[in-house]
């Protein structure tokens, strides 16, 4: 079996919470992320799912190179990302792209479309100018629009035109791992249904890999293949898209498919039996970190911690019920 | 379903960009400014007498046309040395147009670079420099003008220079705050995950959206530098003599105002005031015009 | 059938902007019924005109806009005469508004006690203990524990769910009749937001107060409404029960909405809605949506449908319906 594409390894990363005026003195930690492991193949999405607080950006960012984590590694075609320097990281910067949720921020307001689009190819490429012209065309095909908006500004489109310009932008040096972070929240439902169905397209046909982050179970569930599961910093259960649905095993996933909402008046839920608030990360609960909302919880989850565990073929849970 | 979309050009009821623009001039700056600019640049076919020579024939301390003495070869008058008022007046816009102008220049140039540098690099460089600039602040502007002048000897560039060393400091502190929040949009994000050098996100993303506010601040500020050239020639360390200067008119002129020549003091004074009163103006349009578009976007 | 609560009847509400030269039609004949105790969903996307029609509704319209025609009655009583006056006497009292940002909708600087006691200060008159009292059961009733100690509190000790929460305390402290929450579990997180939804329903099922809850998702709609009305461009496209047009849309958007929307653990392709909701200084000829409907026909490019009867309390806007034939295929 060859390597997985991306590999993610015990990665853990604490933020330092400092006070001081001149020189800050680490005083507390914020521990974002606490020990996650997945891998991403080609031409595979993965779904990251979670609430506030549960360390889904910081993982983006621990991928896009923004931070470095504070243990466990992160590998991409078996090459430890944090080690690259010069032109291997130049390669690992042309292959992973990412969307990002605010179709209005994503865009730069004084450069044209064609010159936004252009900038990774002038980055890593010596293209000349019209054959990065050419790509330019190219890509805005594969989004479904026009060569020709490659004069306009930003300011002329929608906010669903400018998600696709951003994957445009993604996809121009023959990206192999785009991460999209919410990309169609800030978005209208009918435009939604437009951006999904694109960006699953343009995986069929140019076998690009997807980290994609979002809250919507429903969603996520119809694009990726496997979904992540996250709370607090930890990834509780992982499992193929369709088997996670019909039978989540952990409490929370089980909370989050109870709070997704029905997409009929006649299907029945019950009530959600989750109780409280979402702890912050600063002091995240003792042993399992989501004993302090769980309806099932029994006294080891407040000393020990769950280790992942394979219940089923690509199944893991995180849960002493297991 | 085809999911090929056309953009939908916005068009509304905005004419293009550039159209916008010029039906909403702000007409009182420029019509003060204007005569003034054509004044400095066509100095030499307008003025009727060379400012630096007396004119022949006519008197010392002569009064302007319309008063009783006056003629109309001197229109404005002539000072205590028989020169023409009018031509020092239309050579001297030319001086405080340019020194004014390219000191605001310098100024900006330095302190828009260093607020950039400060505010993107962070760490000990922004420590640095804004260490810098609080010492820089403390010192008073123009007690430090006449001491740099004093000891590198006046001349119109090393004024400009001068200048530009002393205000650029408010320059710095403006762009780096916005250069602070300009840091965390996406789209700077998106460059620097891309593997954009920072000198290139530097000059694509950074400098191109903080050039507004900079504009806005230099228009703002330039009647400052006007007026700290005008009291550095009053005081004698600015553009050395006879080259004329607004300011300089003003300190050869002080002793006789109570001798009643009011025109020597009166017409320069009118001309700074005019000058700075129609830049501050057009900084104050330029702030409107260009903020409220930038939200628009 | 007991007489509505609220009764709107062909509803205009205009925008001018640059000197009245440029009208945007932001509500275009919207007509809809509400009854005691019942909850409507106003469904739409951006900039449909769900949002001006609850603003036109309790008269919180901005400056630029005015309500041009139509009738708006609560309890027979036309709120569209009425001055500004009496309008803050219905405000908070008969009609309550839940805002889709808690932080925006709370005074930083003022306690939890005094934004819930407010209402029943201004609108019910009582003090001192009756009115401590009924904040400390008001808050008990949107289950925020310990409400004693929680009164006394500011509103950025709570978290974003807490918070909505006590916005709703604050909505019911009046006694109102009707509620009108415009999208007030958008910026919350999934869980928070079932949890939300499910004191909604009960404070419902308690109080009797009749709900308008505007939303452009049709989870919450499916969950938590009676009725719901579809409103594209200005206008209501279809409305009717909610059992009815989530089995049996008769409007091609409804349709479209429905179908775009993905199904937890289904993989079928999600029906995309081509192209862009309207510019509403400049609408379409004739039916707003034609230009996206995937059966459109040449009469709907123009002339604007009326509404047809699908059933008792179904009305559609579309040519469709009276082409298959009366009620509709």
């Amino acid at each position: 079996m060859t390597a997985p594409m991306l590999e993610v390894d015990n990665v853990r990363k604490y933020f330092p919470v400092g006070t001081g005026a001149f020189w800050q003195r680490k005083t507390a930690w914020v521990k974002a992320v606490e020990g996650i492991n997945f891998t991403i193949a080609a031409a595979e999405t993965l779904g990251l799912i979670g609430e506030s607080g549960c360390g889904k950006t910081t993982t983006a960012k621990l991928i896009l190179l923004q931070e470095r984590p504070t243990a466990g590694t992160i590998r991409f075609d078996g090459e430890d990302v944090g080690a690259l320097k010069g032109p291997a990281l130049m390669r690992y910067r042309r292959s992973v792209q990412v969307v990002f949720q605010d179709p209005f921020g994503s865009l730069s307001p004084r450069m044209r479309v064609a010159n936004i689009i252009a900038e990774p190819l002038e980055i890593h490429t010596k293209l000349s100018r019209s054959a990065m012209r050419e790509r330019v065309s190219e890509v805005l095909e594969l989004v479904g629009m026009r060569p020709d908006v490659a004069d306009l500004f930003p300011h002329e489109f929608s906010g669903g035109q400018r998600q696709r310009i951003a994957i445009a932008r993604a996809l121009a040096t023959n990206t192999r791992l785009i991460v999209l972070d919410e990309p169609v929240s800030a978005l209208d439902v009918s435009i939604r249904a437009q951006i999904i169905t694109q960006l699953e397209q343009l995986q069929q046909r140019l076998g690009v890999s997807y980290l994609f982050i979002g809250h919507d179970l429903a969603t996520v569930a119809h694009i990726s293949h496997r979904i992540a599961v996250m709370y607090l910093g930890q990834i509780v259960e992982s499992a193929d898209s369709t088997e996670l649905c019909a039978s989540p095993l952990h409490p929370y996933t089980q909370a989050l498919l109870i709070a997704a909402l029905p997409a009929h008046p006649d299907a029945k839920r019950e009530r959600l039996a989750l109780s409280g608030e979402i702890p912050s990360a600063l002091a995240p609960p003792s042993g399992c970190r989501f004993h302090t909302r769980c309806p099932r919880a029994m006294p080891r989850c407040t000393d020990e911690v769950p280790v992942s565990r394979q219940v089923a073929p690509g199944h893991a849970v995180a849960c002493h019920l297991y | 379903m085809s999911i090929t979309t056309t953009p939908r050009v916005i068009e509304v009821h905005r004419p293009s960009q550039v159209r916008r623009w010029v039906g909403d001039l702000p007409l009182l700056p420029l019509i003060i400014l204007v005569p003034f600019i054509l004044a400095a640049v066509f100095a030499d076919f307008i003025a009727p007498y060379d400012p630096t020579e007396p004119v022949r024939g006519a008197k010392i301390f002569e009064p302007p046309f319309w008063m009783e003495g006056g003629s109309t070869a001197t229109l404005l008058g002539t000072d205590f040395q028989g020169r023409d008022s009018l031509s020092r007046l239309i050579f001297g816009a030319r001086v405080s147009l340019i020194v004014g102008l390219m000191g605001t220049v310098v100024a900006g140039g330095l302190g828009t670079a260093f607020g950039i540098l400060s505010g993107y690099l962070g760490g000990w460089v922004d420590q640095a420099i804004m260490r810098l600039t609080d010492a820089w602040l403390a010192l008073p502007a123009l007690v430090f003008a006449i001491f740099l002048a004093a000891v590198v000897g006046p001349s119109m560039w090393n004024i400009v220079i001068i200048l530009g060393l002393v205000y650029w400091t408010r320059y710095a502190r403006v762009i780096r705050g916005e250069v602070l929040s300009l840091r965390e949009r996406e789209y700077v994000q998106l460059a620097e995950i891309a593997g954009a050098s920072s000198l290139r996100v530097i000059l694509r993303h950074i400098l191109p959206n903080v050039l507004n506010t900079a504009m806005v601040l230099a228009s703002l500020t330039i009647g400052v530098v006007i007026i700290a050239e005008a009291s550095l020639s009053f005081l004698g360390v600015g553009v050395p003599p006879p080259e004329p200067a607004w300011g300089l008119m003003l300190s050869e002129a002080r002793s006789t105002l109570m001798a009643g020549k009011w025109w020597l003091t009166v017409f320069p004074g009118a001309c700074i005031l005019l000058v700075v009163l129609a830049t501050q103006l057009l900084g104050d349009w330029l702030r409107i015009r260009l903020d409220p578009q930038q939200r628009n976007l | 059938m007991s007489a509505p609560l609220l009764e709107v009847r062909g509803l205009q509400t205009h925008y001018f902007s640059f000197g009245g030269s440029r009208i945007v039609k932001a509500v275009e004949n919207v007509s809809f019924v509400l009854r005691k105790g019942e909850t409507l969903g106003l469904v739409g996307e951006s900039g449909c005109g769900k949002t001006t029609t609850c603003l036109s509704i309790v008269g919180l319209l901005p400056p630029a806009a005015r309500v041009v025609g139509g009738e708006i009655r609560l309890n027979g009583a036309d709120l569209t005469k009425k001055s500004p006056r009496e309008m803050r006497r219905i405000r908070g009292r008969a009609i309550a508004m839940i805002l889709q940002d808690p932080m925006a909708s709370l005074n930083p600087l003022f306690s939890i006690y005094t934004q819930v006691a407010e209402p029943a200060y201004y609108h019910l008159g009582m003090r001192r203990r009756p009115l401590r009292q009924r904040v400390q059961e008001l808050l008990r009733a949107v289950r925020i524990p310990s409400p004693a100690m929680r009164m006394r509190g500011y509103p950025h000790q709570m978290s974003g769910g807490m918070r909505q929460r006590i916005v709703g305390a604050i909505a019911l402290a009046g006694g109102p009749k009707l509620i009108i929450a415009d999208e007030p579990t958008t910026n919350l997180d999934v869980t928070i937001q079932a949890q939300y939804l499910d004191l909604l329903m009960d404070l419902q099922q308690e109080t009797g107060v009749a709900l308008i809850f505007v939303t452009h998702n049709l989870g919450i709609v499916a969950k938590m409404c009676d009725r719901m009305a579809v409103m594209y461009a200005g206008r209501i496209v279809e409305s009717g029960a909610v059992r009815d047009l989530f089995s049996a849309p008769k409007h091609p958007y409804t349709k479209a909405l429905l179908g775009s929307v993905a199904k937890l653990g289904s993989k079928e392709p999600l029906y995309a809605i081509p192209g862009q909701p309207p510019d509403l200084a400049r609408p379409p000829t004739g039916c707003a949506f034609h230009p996206r409907c995937a059966d459109a026909m040449p009469r709907c490019a123009t002339q604007d449908p009326e509404d047809v009867q699908c059933g008792p309390e179904w009305t559609a806007r579309c040519w469709l319906p009276q082409r298959a034939g009366r009620g509709g295929s």
